[in-house]
């Protein structure tokens, strides 16, 4: 299952997409983060990172 | 837009615009592509930049965004002891990035670059083992734009330089996670800079207020994210509701980020491509400081990246120049700084007041520009607990 983003709390910083081993974030146009479902290995390190807590488990 | 260009620089933070304007001044045809509609903005970054890096960078102060004069700093530490200097002139300002950022963008564009927002790189070409330019989603629709140099100064999310099979993975023990308010709050001296450290209130951080004027300031933490018990919000959220100055403040903007603090990587071109700025992991790892860096560094990039276009000769070998020339100038700095940092993670909330009481403000700004790190591990070996922290420093 590939992470779930909270929409509200994400502030699009892309630190997410910096620390992703499997280049399965996107953060669209620098605004809208996409997890690809197909890339993502529900590693968590993007849940670690966020600053924010917008990262989570699905 | 052209269906081919000299250079393509991805990105229009102050790297790649620096690139971008360099490559041009010295007679390359460049593209410069944001993907974000709007150049500097969020922006992520605490807007503090010294009058020596602007100076080194030949970039003239404007109003426009030198927006407030600071002229010293005050450390507190986690015992609340606070070390302040105050210099007879002014050493730094705190700017405005979105008018910063764009400002170097308008640059580039008048020394003949094109430069291009909301066009978003997805891949990159590859042909024979070389990068031959990039593939940009822009409205909709999906293009390939050929280039003899791509420069992926893409940021942290610094993601063309790993499809160009380049190992630019930001390590999360090398990535600080970034929060901050811009707010408007009572500040006691508005031309300071603040920082405060300590493991509870910033773990491997620190929280800093660094004003923008009278009453402004962005009030922001960096965390060591994989170090940390909760997130860069919640620890900046405590930090804030713990002073009742700042708990009565209003919030006008809010930031997140990623701060590498790692080592500068190790390769930093291949055949047909470049890498500046955080992409680069060029940043001060104590102070988190990259718009210094990657300026510096794009400067390089770009007469690197023309005079390569000139000769016809893009492989690793010849763009290698500019990583040889970089590295000389600001590697090894670099790098004496990250070894800091190894250092100064290891010393718990005793040890740091224990600095704070040995130690003058005036050491704590040079330590964080990579100076007198000698007298640090001097000091360090005084301490039998702390001299594994000391070696790091040798």
């Amino acid at each position: 299952m590939p992470r779930r983003v909270d929409r509200n709390a994400c502030l699009s910083c892309g630190g997410c997409a910096g620390v992703c081993p499997s280049l399965a974030i996107r953060l669209e146009y620098g605004y809208r983060l996409v997890v690809d479902p197909e890339r993502c290995t529900d590693c968590g390190l993007c849940t670690v990172f966020c600053p924010a807590g917008a990262i989570r488990e699905a | 837009m052209q269906d081919r260009y000299d250079v393509v620089v991805v990105g229009a933070g102050p790297g790649g615009s620096s690139t971008a304007r360099s490559a041009a001044e010295h007679g390359a045809e460049v593209l410069l592509l944001e993907k974000r509609s709007e150049i500097g903005a969020p922006k992520r970054c605490g807007e503090g930049l010294s009058v020596r890096a602007l100076a080194e960078l030949g970039i003239e102060a404007h109003p426009r965004w030198c927006v407030n004069e600071i002229w010293g700093a005050r450390i507190v530490a986690p015992n609340g002891k606070s070390l302040e200097v105050r210099y007879p002139e002014q050493v730094g300002w705190v700017i405005e990035r979105k008018m910063f950022d764009k400002h170097l963008a308008v640059m580039a564009a008048r020394a003949g670059a094109e430069v291009r927002t909301r066009c978003e790189v997805v891949d990159v070409l590859r042909r024979d083992g070389w990068i031959r330019g990039v593939v940009v989603e822009s409205g909709g629709e999906r293009f390939e734009v050929e280039a003899d140099v791509v420069v992926a100064a893409d940021g942290v999310e610094s993601k063309v330089a790993r499809w160009a099979g380049i190992n630019a993975l930001h390590r999360l023990e090398d990535v600080d996670s970034a929060y901050q308010y811009e707010m408007v709050v009572e500040l006691d001296n508005s031309d300071m800079l603040e920082l405060y450290f300590g493991n509870s209130v910033a773990p491997r951080g620190y929280v800093w207020v660094f004003p923008k004027g009278r009453d402004v300031a962005n009030v922001g933490i960096g965390i060591g994210g994989n170090v940390a018990k909760d997130t860069a919000k919640a620890y900046l959220d405590r930090w804030i509701s713990s002073n009742p100055r700042y708990r009565r403040g209003s919030v006008v903007e809010v930031n997140a980020g990623a701060v590498p603090v790692g080592a500068p990587l190790e390769r930093l071109v291949g055949n047909g491509i470049m890498l500046v700025g955080d992409a680069a992991h060029q940043v001060n790892a104590i102070h988190g400081g990259g718009v210094f860096e990657a300026t510096f560094a794009g400067r390089i990039a770009g007469r690197v990246a023309a005079e390569a276009v000139e000769r016809g000769d893009t492989s690793e070998a010849f763009l290698s120049r500019y990583a040889e020339e970089w590295r000389s100038l600001r590697g090894e700095a670099l790098n004496r700084i990250y070894r800091l940092r190894r250092a100064i993670e290891r010393l718990s909330d005793d040890d740091l007041n224990f600095l704070a009481d040995v130690l003058e403000a005036e050491d704590v700004v040079a330590f964080a520009n990579g100076e007198r790190l000698g007298k640090l591990a001097k000091i360090l070996m005084r301490k039998p607990h702390l001299i594994m922290a000391a070696k790091e420093l040798m």
